[in-house]
């Protein structure tokens, strides 16, 4: 694969799926790639940054990752405010400017700098660059099949997975088949859809606080289903659909659980 | 104009209607059987995609040269011998209208489903001046006699379920013992209604299309009530927002494609009416008098805003169906005429950036609506852009403001990322429990009363890297 090019699609409006196939990108393999943890990677989920790291050096892939980093400024320029949302930018994208490519393990904080990213910046050389990261940077489940070309993994855990389509990978990067591929094709566990998969799971960032009771109703759609589906764990591949799923199991005090890609994929060692 | 809804804050609103348990149900099957009906329909339409980025390309050439497409309309209709009148606002359109039934003496009106009817609150008007109003669309119907606004762009009396219109008629129509059947249900409206047809002076509607070049105005519906009310009655008279112009009857067939399989997953609606002017010598049926309204309030000036986009809406309510938001809460919760994700927008359009300062955001931008918008209208961009009008307007709270320039800071400066990861980390440790946190003040406790919220880890991915560097170089 070439340093750039994962497909972009045109972002939200209208639902042109991906191409549908799983072509990897033509061009040399990328052999190093820069690791963009984000906020809620590092603060609250750095297992599964860990394992992702490991997974990617057992695949032969040389992992960096960057100092400094914070968060991709989803947050800001969701709840409209563009002017500091654009400085986080300006910082995140002179933080990878050398990276040949980028690996982030969010669908959302995927389309922020792939789809927003871009939109904030008037001054040419900042548009360049903007454009620049936009295009070498992949969503994990993204990278590993489109980009590297690999589906087939172990399982780390036995049972029956299902896959929650984050909103902003399905319909703002209008991914669906990567992750499912992978958990097709996992070794030692069983891959289940979840019925409306591709309902949202009412976390939305600030909305989530904002309307806590509707964000909940909305879960509780969301949680109902999977326990229709019979699956045992819930796979997603956004740290704030999982912040959020979790926090609604465990609240309920389930059995079932909900975790990263990267969680149930077995390191090549 | 007051909305009653909004003496409560819109918060409280959502509460209540999440605690409906009827308004649940009927939101939840009705809803539910839009979306696969649409799904179903699309699938059997293999151009489907095609049709709608036509569709979004001719709405966007049109609002290009709006003026000249409306001053054709107006020209082929005034030819026809009807009239065209221009309301830059609701108070105007309703002057409009009041006018002309004052000058026909009409003391009723019979109507067909019409938003824009509802947008200018049409019909407290015409009460006020003494002409009594007539839902004929039997959704509307029953909303009439349950004295309520519509809660869907379509399905106006979504939010009720079978039994509670079977009750409604039982009270309201002096009918006891009612079956909840549907059909029964519309054979006792239609029965009520039929007298009302042939008596009633005037026949109000909407206009879900008007085509330039033939000054026909195009109305789309599947009870032929919208037939009745143009033809039957001595005047007619059709309320639209000005950008409801399309130029050719052709561009009329790439919209009458995907409108109805959008909106109730049909391949057409029933009936769809076409009206040109009033009746002409030879035929046999239609009004003496055909007055077209074409309404601004607010639409105009967006032709160069940042609403833009909202110009091309259909209203099918495609959006409505499958947005979570609007699922859980349905439509009376927004406190405007027009709910859901497009409703916020023309609500923002209609009333200013003031009256959405919580409405922007009841939404969790998830996309859905744009995906399944047949004009592709991008919604959650536009919500974007409003909660930004809100901040910079000063609109949104002070507290607020402040809150998110912090974020800006500590997300620009690792040294207060790390430091305020240091605060999480000591602001946790009364609450944290096995790296979950059950229970927190301030605006995380709005989190954890329903969910648990993750424990900042005893060591983050930042503070493991240098491990992990150590750990390959072995
Ligand atoms: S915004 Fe799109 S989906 Fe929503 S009512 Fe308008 S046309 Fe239909």
């Amino acid at each position: 694969m070439t340093a750039g090019d994962p497909e972009t699609g045109p972002g939200f409006p209208g639902d042109r799926r991906a191409s549908g196939g799983l072509g990897a990108m033509s061009g040399p393999p990328v052999s190093r790639v820069a690791f963009m943890v984000t906020c809620l990677g590092d603060l609250f989920y750095p297992e599964v940054g860990v394992r992702i790291v490991r997974l990617l050096r057992g695949l032969g892939v040389t992992v960096e990752f960057p100092a400094g980093q914070t968060c991709c400024g989803m947050p800001l320029f969701n709840s409209g405010y563009h002017a500091d949302a654009t400085d986080v930018a300006r910082r995140t994208i002179a933080l990878f400017k050398d990276a040949e490519a980028v690996v982030v393990p969010s669908g959302s904080c995927a389309f922020m700098v792939k789809h927003e990213y871009p939109s904030l910046f008037t001054d040419p050389a900042e548009r360049r660059d903007a454009d620049a990261l936009a295009a070498k940077t992949w969503e994990l489940s993204q990278f590993l099949v489109r980009g590297l070309g690999r589906t087939r993994f172990r399982s780390e855990i036995r049972g029956r997975i299902a896959y929650h389509d984050s909103c902003h990978l399905l319909r703002g990067l209008h991914e669906s088949e990567s992750p499912r591929a992978i958990l097709r094709s996992l070794e030692g566990a069983e891959f289940v859809e979840l019925p409306a998969s591709d309902e949202c799971c009412g976390f939305g960032g600030s909305f989530s606080v904002r309307l806590p009771e509707v964000s909940t109703a909305i879960l509780d759609r969301k949680l109902k289903n999977l326990e229709a589906s019979g699956a045992d764990c819930l796979v997603a591949c956004d740290a704030g659909c999982l912040m959020q799923m979790r926090g609604g199991l465990g609240r309920r005090g389930s059995r079932l659980r909900a975790l990263h890609l990267a969680e149930v994929l077995a390191p090549n060692e | 104009m007051s909305e009653p809804e909004l003496a409560t804050p819109f918060r409280e609103r959502t509460g209540r209607a999440l605690g409906d348990r009827f308004l649940q149900q009927a939101l939840d099957i009705a809803t539910t059987k839009f979306i696969v009906l649409r799904r179903e329909a699309f699938e059997n339409l293999p151009e489907g995609d095609r049709l709608r980025d036509r569709a979004r390309e001719i709405k966007e050439a049109t609002l290009q040269q709006l003026d000249r497409h409306l001053d054709r309309l107006i020209d082929e209709i005034e030819r026809r011998g009807g009239h065209v009148h221009f309301a830059t606002t609701a108070e105007e359109a309703r002057a409009i209208v009041l006018g002309i039934a004052r000058r026909t003496g009409a003391r009723t009106a019979v109507k067909a489903k019409s938003m824009a009817t509802e947008e200018i609150h049409l019909n407290e008007a015409l009460e006020a001046a003494g002409v009594a109003p007539i839902e004929t669309d039997l959704g509307e119907y029953i909303i009439q006699l349950a004295h309520e606004r519509p809660s869907h762009i379509i399905a106006p009396a979504i939010h009720k379920t079978r039994g509670q219109v079977a009750e409604l008629f039982a009270r309201e129509l002096r009918r006891p013992g009612l079956s909840d059947d549907p059909e029964i249900l519309t054979r006792v409206a239609r029965e009520e209604l039929r007298e009302k047809f042939l008596a009633a002076d005037l026949g109000i509607t909407g206009a879900n299309f008007a085509v330039a070049e033939t000054g026909s105005v195009v109305l789309v519906t599947n009870e032929g009530n919208g037939r009745m009310s143009t033809s039957l009655p001595r005047v007619h008279i059709a309320v639209m927002g000005v950008e409801k112009v399309i130029p050719s009857m052709t561009d009329l067939v790439v919209f009458l494609a995907i409108l109805a399989r959008s909106a109730t997953g049909q391949r057409l609606s029933v009936y769809t009416t076409l009206v040109q002017g009033p009746k002409r010598a030879a035929e046999l049926e239609g009004p003496d008098e055909f007055h077209l309204v074409l309404l601004d309030n607010g639409r105009i000036p967006q032709i160069a805003g940042p609403l833009r986009e909202a110009l091309s809406c259909l209203r099918c309510g495609a959006c409505l169906n499958v947005c979570p938001v609007y699922r859980q809460i349905g439509g009376h919760a927004y406190g405007y005429t027009y709910p859901g994700p497009i409703g916020i927008l023309l609500t923002a359009m209609l009333n200013g950036p003031t009256s959405v300062k919580d409405l922007a955001h009841a939404s969790s931008l998830c996309g859905a609506c744009a995906d399944a918008c047949p004009v592709r209208i991008d919604i959650p961009r536009m919500l974007v852009t409003l909660r930004k009008e809100v901040n910079e307007q000063r609109i949104a709270p002070w507290t607020e403001r402040v809150a998110f320039t912090i974020l800006g800071k500590v997300l620009t400066r690792p040294a207060l990322y790390r430091l305020a990861r240091s605060f999480g980390r000591i602001a946790q440790r009364p609450f944290a429990r096995d790296g979950a946190i059950r229970r927190v003040p301030l605006a995380f406790g709005e989190w954890t009363r329903s969910r648990d919220l993750p424990a900042v880890a005893p060591r983050t991915f930042q503070e493991q890297w240098a491990e992990l560097e150590r750990e390959r170089a072995r």
